[in-house]
């Protein structure tokens, strides 16, 4: 990765306005800029320079009003971190600019990237950071009568610490009240040509949308004039919740990030963690986090390819998917002993090896599916009703999808083959045999499609797993694996007072800053950790693919029918936890 | 007077044997569909959940029914009664077996295309009557998807007519005694068989409820009863379309051995069967793709049979 030559030129082209340059524990170059120097950075770095970084993978703050550790970093109330990444390269840069803690003030990014729109909407929503630039700053994941900005340190961390919450029936109508799909709220048009449109409340509890998540339509008879997507329903907080469990606890809400992704959630957390942590996970845990990572794929691509189907109107495919489903859950129960939410992988490696008879489950599924997938061809991808639903619907190319910051299948299908297990291997992935599939022209059916080669070239990475399964640990020999291996916690004192310390207060992870990248099922999903030296994270950011992808909507909707809205939406194929996290 | 009491009678009689075979059928379509689809559909109410109709029935009926804040109670109410009416009525001349029919009407074949083209009335009134935008988009297109469909509904089925000389079902019947229409006019079968599908407004032409983006369309708001009556005037014009085509093209009550009803009951049931086989396997084409495809690829092919039809028909009897 090359990214050391941008330093050098931004110091060149920006002289002073480049503040300082931070030492993390990842290989990304962080920078501190001025605040107003921002979008003249950026519009540099996506336009000025040779092989540009075109994608903005992330933009978030940070909260520096309580954190101890900050050697070397300029001073700073909130910071706003921007993640750029470069497919040229294959090269990330991070930005920092650092702001007033009471009323931070930071130059909006939007005009340069277009999808920082909602970057900046969640960093005004969470930590009342106001954007100069921008038109207006409402709110996004919460709701629009909320009060504060909960990601602050100063805000409650559990609902004990504030006072107890009643729903009473004027609240009630006024919440309702204000989730009325109003056109003027949204900046909808509400006339075209001098016809009225029709405005449609798409969601949020629609079948269409595949979870709770509204898209607010103006139409013109069954033709989309304009689409406003609707996001908030189904967050958690999962990054508050962060910094308030341990570092270990955390785990098993990285599953449910993406509730489909299952194990694949946790690998972009504890490789964050294990790089602050100096760990090196052992080989055998490597191999069999990547072989249930690759489960997870396929199973999530076989919903997706049931409900694409399904989305286009065919009632059966879904049906047969689940039945494979089960047989891959079958085999994903063996090995974790759970099914959607294994929580399997720990810091350090697993919580358990493998079961006795595991390689002949994995082999039996192994030799059901491809015949399956094979036939799914005839009735999907081959249909002729299914590829005139699909081709050409929802079409866009690289570069929207890059502005956009669009990742996962959905770039690969404009041509893209950028795959992090390829571009960036992790966890041996630079020792599998399997191929980037991509596809040409970016709409639906090649998404479709793109999505379906990974599933067999899943299936290539899952035999490769299961012939080559190495021996040996399972949990790396390092005093911040949690827990320890418990056949020797018994045996010496060390390992006694690491498993004391690693489940009654949690392990102190050292400071420091790393993130976590892993190519899961939608795309790229990235972990930014700081550690304050604390058993909690100081800040946990995590970057979800679908996000990005549903403000797309807003790009690609318009011109389309509301038969096709549905094609693109399944096509995208998000998960609201996902998005709202 | 005693000749109308035994066709009143009779009526009532065929109606509730009909509404039997819609529940019957609604089970089969369910068991058919869980066997395609590998898993195991109703079978707990029941001998192999025969009668899961029957608790649908009585939970349907049961259940609370009331239109929608802003709606026109009237007209909603109205729709779905519209909807399974000519239906019924529709049966009123189909031919079971020899003799075997209500009223032997001479035009039997247009008086049923009018009673069926009258359902889209029921589903425009009842988008329109539930005052919810989905509806109304389910109305529109069902409106689009009619006027399309009835077009060459009516034209396919014209070279049968044709051929047999007359418009009584009972004639067209016996005008296959040798040979079935299906043999002289497959272009006529396929494209009745394509608009009956649609006219029944099953999938793949199932756009005016199109669960899929539309939520049910038409049928959004509706509950209770008035919702089981719009079903099961579908199920029901399932059942008509089956019947009428096994009257045009397939023979009819003609068949070996068994009595000529029995024929006529196991023929409709298998292009039933079929209908079910259909909505298994196939997505849904989109609203514009689906008007494309009639006006401008069926139409014109509906026209071409019936000419082509016409210049034989004219030429043997010239010679």
């Amino acid at each position: 990765m090359s990214a050391a030559g941008v330093v050098s030129d931004l110091r060149a082209r920006f002289g002073p306005a480049v503040l300082a340059e931070q030492v993390t524990r990842d290989s990304f170059p962080t920078l501190w800029i001025a605040t107003d120097a921002a979008p003249a950075v950026h519009r540099f770095l996506k336009h000025e320079i040779e092989q540009p970084f075109r994608m903005l993978a992330d933009l978030w703050a940070i909260d520096e009003t309580a954190r101890q550790h900050r050697d070397g970093q300029p001073p700073s109330g909130v910071t706003v971190a921007s993640h750029l990444i470069s497919h040229d390269r294959n090269a990330d840069i991070r930005l920092k600019v650092p702001l007033e803690a009471d009323y931070p003030r930071a130059q909006s990014i939007a005009g340069v990237f277009p999808n920082a729109e909602w970057y900046e909407r969640e960093a005004f929503d969470m930590f009342g950071v106001e954007f100069v630039g921008r038109p207006h700053h409402l709110r996004i994941l919460l709701p629009p009568g909320w009060e504060g900005h909960p990601m602050r340190k100063d805000q409650p961390g559990r609902a004990t610490e504030r006072a107890p919450f009643n729903m009473t029936a004027a609240l009630f109508d006024a919440k309702e009240h204000a989730l009325a799909a109003n056109p003027q709220a949204f900046g909808l048009p509400t006339q075209r040509d001098g016809v009225e449109l029709m405005i449609l409340n798409y969601g949020p509890h629609s079948m269409a949308t595949h979870g709770v998540f509204r898209v607010v339509l103006a139409l013109d008879g069954e033709e989309i004039v304009a689409a406003r997507p609707d996001i908030g329903f189904h967050h958690r907080g999962a990054e508050k919740m962060a910094e308030r469990q341990n570092w270990h606890s955390f785990l098993p809400y990285t599953d449910r990030v993406d509730y489909l992704g299952g194990v694949m959630g946790e690998l972009p957390y504890l490789q964050a963690v294990e790089k602050l942590c100096g760990i090196t996970v052992p080989d055998r845990a490597m191999m069999v986090r990547v072989m249930l990572s690759e489960f997870f794929r396929i199973m999530n691509h076989l919903l997706f390819y049931g409900t694409m189907a399904q989305d286009t109107g065919a009632m059966s495919p879904v049906f047969y998917m689940f039945t494979d489903r089960e047989h891959a859950y079958r085999v994903i129960e063996a090995i974790t002993g759970a099914r959607m939410h294994p929580c399997f992988f720990r810091i350090g490696g697993l919580s358990m090896d493998l079961p006795v008879g595991w390689e002949q489950m994995v082999r039996d599924f192994l030799d059901w599916m491809p015949s399956r997938l094979d036939d799914y061809d005839g009735m999907v991808l081959r249909n002729e009703i299914f590829r005139a639903r699909t081709v050409g619907v929802a079409e866009y190319d690289t570069a929207v999808a890059l502005d956009w910051g669009v990742t996962g299948p959905g770039l690969r299908a404009t041509g893209l083959g950028w795959d992090l297990r390829k571009a960036r291997p992790y966890c041996g992935f630079e020792n599998f045999e399997f191929d980037v599939p991509v596809g040409v022209r970016g709409d639906c059916f090649d998404r479709t499609k793109v999505r379906v080669e990974e599933m067999r070239q899943s299936l290539r990475i899952i035999r490769q797993c299961v012939d080559n399964m190495p021996a040996g640990p399972i949990k790396a020999d390092h005093p911040l694996t949690t827990p320890p291996p418990r056949e020797r916690m018994l045996h010496d004192i060390e390992s006694m007072i690491h498993h004391f310390v690693g489940t009654s207060w949690g392990p102190v992870v050292p400071v420091g800053e790393a993130t976590g990248q892993v190519e899961t099922v939608r795309g790229l999903t990235q972990f930014s950790l700081i550690s304050d030296g604390e058993t909690a994270s100081y800040r946990t950011r995590i970057r979800t693919p679908s996000f990005p992808h549903l403000q797309m909507i807003s790009a690609v909707a318009p011109g389309m029918m509301v038969a096709d809205l549905v094609a693109y939406l399944g096509s995208i194929d998000y998960v609201m936890s996902d998005v709202d996290r | 007077m005693i000749g109308m009491l035994i066709t009143a009678t009779i009526s009532v009689t065929m109606i509730m044997v009909l509404l039997v075979v819609a529940g019957t059928f609604t089970w089969v379509e369910r068991r058919l569909l869980a066997f395609v689809q590998e898993r195991l559909g109703p079978n707990r109410v029941g001998p192999f959940g025969f009668l899961q109709w029957v608790a649908d029935t009585v939970k349907i009926l049961t259940k609370e029914d009331r239109p929608p804040p802003g709606a026109d109670p009237g007209a909603y109410y109205l729709a779905p009664a519209v909807g399974a009416t000519p239906i019924l009525a529709g049966f009123g001349v189909v031919v079971f077996g020899d003799g075997l029919t209500l009223a032997a009407v001479d035009v039997g074949v247009m008086f049923l295309l009018g009673m069926m083209g009258l359902t889209v009335y029921a589903v425009v009134l009842g988008a329109w009557a539930s005052h919810s935008r989905y509806a109304l988009m389910g109305g529109m297109r069902a409106a689009a998807q009619m006027l399309a469909y009835e077009a060459f509904l009516g034209l396919s089925l014209m070279g049968v007519v044709m051929l047999a000389g007359s418009l009584s079902m009972t004639a067209i019947v016996e005008a296959q005694r040798d040979v079935w229409f299906v043999v002289l006019q497959p272009l006529g079968a396929a494209l009745f068989c394509i608009a009956g599908v649609a006219a029944a407004h099953r999938l793949p032409f199932d756009l005016p409820e199109s669960e899929n983006d539309l939520v049910a369309g038409y049928l959004t708001e509706y509950s209770g009863m008035s919702f089981g009556l719009f079903f099961l005037g579908e199920y029901l014009a399932v059942l008509l379309v089956s019947a009428l085509a096994v009257t045009l093209f397939f023979g009819g009550w003609h068949g070996p051995f068994l009595p000529g009803a029995v024929w006529f009951g196991l023929k409709t049931g298998v292009i039933a069967v079929v209908f079910v086989w259909i909505r298994a396997t196939l997505p849904r084409p989109r609203y514009d793709q689906l008007l494309n495809f009639a006006w401008k690829i069926a139409l014109p092919l509906a026209l071409l049979n019936l000419l082509l039809t016409g210049v034989i028909v004219v030429a043997r009897s010239a010679s």
